[in-house]
C-alpha cells in the first residue's frame, strides 16, 4: 500500500480547507508521512529540526523587518499617497499593471528579487491603497485586502512567467540541463525565445485583469473625478 | 567561498535568534497579553532553533519546533501590547523626510542585486542588503535605538506565527522526499495515460506538471520527474518538440505554484507580510488567471511543439 504515504497531502488539504491551525497542520502531516513510511519517532524528530535549521535562509525576511517598521513609522504610506495623489489618472490597476511590467523587464534583464518583503511590502501594496484612496476615498475594508492580495499576486505572475525569459536563468538552465540529460540537445537561447510568448501572453491576461478591476471599482464606489475638480 | 557564505549567513541567522529572543522577553513582561508565558516562549523557542540551531543537535530543535507547534494549536500564542504608530506620527515624517522616506526600501534593493552579482550571492545579499537598508533608514529619520527595537518587535508580531510557514513548509517537503511521497505520484500519473494520443498526452504534462508543483510546492522539483516520466515517453517521443515542450511544461508548473499553500514563499509570505485576514486570500486572487494560463500552455503546446 504505497498510497497510505499520501496521506499527509490529505492531511494539509482538509487542514488548510477547514482553516485549522496551520502550523500544527503542517507538523502533524509531516509527523503522520514520517510514521506510514517506517521512518522512527526519533529519526522524525531529527528529520524535521535538521530540515527546519537548514532551510532558515526562508525565513532572513525577517531581517528587512526593522526597516520597514520604521519607514512606516515616518510616513511611508503617507508619502505614498501624496506622490500618487500627484499622479492624476493613476488607478490601482494601471498602478499594478505598470509595475508588472516593470518586474516582467527586470525578469528579462535576469534581477532576481524576493520582491514580497523587498517591494510589494513596502511600496507596491501602500501605493495600490493610495491610488484607490485617492480616487474613490475610503474603501471597505474587504476592498482593502483584495488589493494586498492584488499586489501580491501581480508580483507573482510576473517574477513566474517572465524569469525564464533571460538565458540564464536557474528555470533556463533547469530545462536544458534536464533534456540534455534524458538524450535531447537543446540551447538555452531557443528556450528564451518560446518563453518570450509566455511572457507576452501573461502580461495582456495581467492588464486585462487590472482594467477589468478598476472597471468594478469604479461601479462600486463611482468615480471621484481627480483631484481639485468637484467632488460630489 | 561556501565556507564564507555560510558564515555569513550563520552570523545573520543569529541576529534573527537575537531579535526573536528580544520579542520574547517583551512578551513575557507584557502583563496585558492573555497569553503571556505561551507566546513569550513560542518566541524564545524560535529565537533558540535560528540562532544554535547549528548548535544543538537536529532532534532537539524538532522537539522544539514541535512544542512551538502545540502551543499555537491550543491558541497559546497572540499579539500582545506593541508600539503604536500615530497617523499624526506618519504625516509628520513625511513632512519631514518626503520622498526620501522610499529610499531605504530602495536601497535594500539595489543592494541586494548587487551583491547577487558577487560571489557572494543572492542569500548574503538579502541580509547585508537588510542592514544597511536598516542605517539608511535611521540615519534618514534620526530613529532612537529604541524605537528601532519598539518597530522591529512590532513588525515580527504583526507578522506572527504565519512568518515561519513557509520554512516550515520547506521542511514538510524534506519529510516527502524522504518518505518517497513523490514516486508515488509520478509512478500514479503515468499509470493512467494511453500511449499514442498526442492531445492527452499534452494535457497529462502540462497537468501533470500543475499538480505535482502543487503537491511538492515547487516547481524545478517537479519539472525533473514529470518531463522523465511523462513529457518524454507521451510527448516528445510522439514527435513533440523538445524546446517547445520543456519550456512550457516549467510555466505550466508555475500555475501550479500559483494555487497551493505548499508555494508559502509565494503565496503564504505576502498573508503575513501584508497582515491579510484570509490566509488563502493570494491564492483566491491568482486562481482564475492560473487556470486560464494553464488552458493557454495546453493549447500552445499541442500546436506549437507538433
Amino acid at each position: 500500500m504505497e498510497w497510505i504515504k499520501l496521506i499527509g497531502i490529505l492531511i494539509i488539504l482538509v487542514g488548510f480547507i477547514f482553516k485549522f491551525d496551520t502550523i500544527a497542520v503542517v507538523i502533524i502531516a509531516a509527523f503522520t508521512t514520517a510514521l506510514v513510511s517506517g521512518i522512527s519517532i526519533t529519526e522524525f524528530f531529527t528529520l524535521l529540526g535538521e530540515a527546519f535549521v537548514k532551510n532558515r535562509i526562508v525565513t532572513i525576511f525577517l531581517l528587512t523587518l526593522p526597516m520597514i517598521g520604521i519607514s512606516e513609522r515616518f510616513g511611508l504610506r503617507q508619502q505614498a499617497v501624496i506622490l500618487i495623489e500627484k499622479m492624476k489618472g493613476l488607478t490601482t490597476g494601471r498602478f499594478i499593471t505598470l509595475y508588472a511590467l516593470i518586474r516582467q523587464l527586470a525578469g528579462l534583464f535576469g534581477i532576481r528579487l524576493s520582491a514580497q518583503p523587498q517591494f510589494v511590502r513596502p511600496i507596491v501594496n501602500p501605493m495600490a491603497q493610495a491610488a484607490a484612496n485617492a480616487r474613490y476615498g475610503k474603501i471597505s475594508e474587504a476592498d482593502e485586502e483584495i488589493i494586498k492580495a492584488k499586489s501580491a499576486a501581480n508580483e507573482n505572475f510576473a517574477n513566474f512567467f517572465a524569469q525564464n525569459t533571460f538565458a540564464a536563468s536557474a528555470g533556463v538552465l533547469l530545462i536544458s540541463g534536464t533534456l540534455t540529460s534524458l538524450g535531447y540537445e537543446v540551447q538555452a537561447t531557443s528556450i528564451v525565445l518560446v518563453a518570450l510568448i509566455i511572457a507576452g501572453i501573461s502580461f495582456v491576461l495581467i492588464a486585462i485583469d487590472n482594467f477589468l478591476f478598476d472597471l468594478k471599482m469604479d461601479r462600486k464606489y463611482g468615480k471621484k473625478s481627480s483631484k481639485g475638480g468637484q467632488k460630489s | 567561498m561556501t565556507e564564507t557564505i555560510n558564515l555569513i549567513l550563520e552570523f545573520f541567522y543569529i541576529l534573527i535568534g537575537l531579535l526573536l529572543m528580544m520579542t520574547a522577553v517583551r512578551t513575557f513582561k507584557d502583563q496585558t497579553n492573555p497569553a503571556r508565558i505561551g507566546t513569550s516562549l513560542f518566541w524564545l523557542l524560535l529565537g533558540i532553533i535560528f540562532a544554535a540551531g547549528n548548535y544543538i543537535p537536529f532532534l532537539i530543535s524538532g522537539v522544539l519546533l514541535t512544542i512551538m507547534g502545540a502551543l499555537t494549536l491550543f491558541k497559546q500564542v497572540k499579539v500582545g501590547k506593541t508600539a503604536r504608530i500615530t497617523e499624526e506620527e506618519g504625516q509628520a515624517g513625511a513632512q519631514r523626510i518626503g520622498s526620501w522616506i522610499f529610499f531605504p526600501a530602495v536601497a535594500l534593493a539595489a543592494v541586494a542585486v548587487g551583491i547577487s552579482y558577487t560571489p557572494l550571492g543572492g542569500q548574503v545579499g538579502i541580509g547585508i542588503a537588510s542592514v544597511v537598508a536598516l542605517l539608511v533608514a535611521v540615519f534618514l529619520t534620526k530613529a532612537s535605538p529604541k524605537t528601532v527595537l519598539d518597530d522591529t518587535d512590532r513588525m515580527i508580531q504583526a507578522v506572527g506565527t504565519v512568518g515561519i510557514l513557509p520554512q516550515l513548509l520547506a521542511a514538510l517537503g524534506v519529510v516527502f522526499t524522504v518518505a518517497g511521497v513523490g514516486d508515488v505520484i509520478s509512478n500514479a500519473i503515468s499509470g493512467f495515460i494511453p500511449e499514442g494520443n498526442r492531445f492527452i498526452g499534452v494535457v497529462a504534462y502540462c497537468v501533470g506538471m500543475a499538480l505535482f508543483t502543487m503537491i511538492m510546492g515547487n516547481a524545478f522539483a517537479a519539472f525533473t520527474v514529470i518531463t522523465a516520466g511523462i513529457g518524454i515517453p507521451f510527448v516528445i517521443a510522439q514527435g513533440g518538440d523538445p524546446v517547445i515542450a520543456g519550456t512550457l511544461a516549467m510555466t505550466a508548473g508555475f500555475c501550479g505554484t500559483l494555487v497551493t499553500p505548499m508555494a508559502a514563499n509565494f503565496n503564504a509570505l505576502p498573508v503575513a507580510l501584508l497582515e491579510m485576514k484570509d490566509p488563502n486570500g493570494v491564492i483566491k486572487a491568482q486562481a482564475p488567471t492560473a487556470g486560464i494560463l494553464l488552458v493557454i500552455h495546453i493549447a500552445l503546446m499541442y500546436f506549437l511543439a507538433f
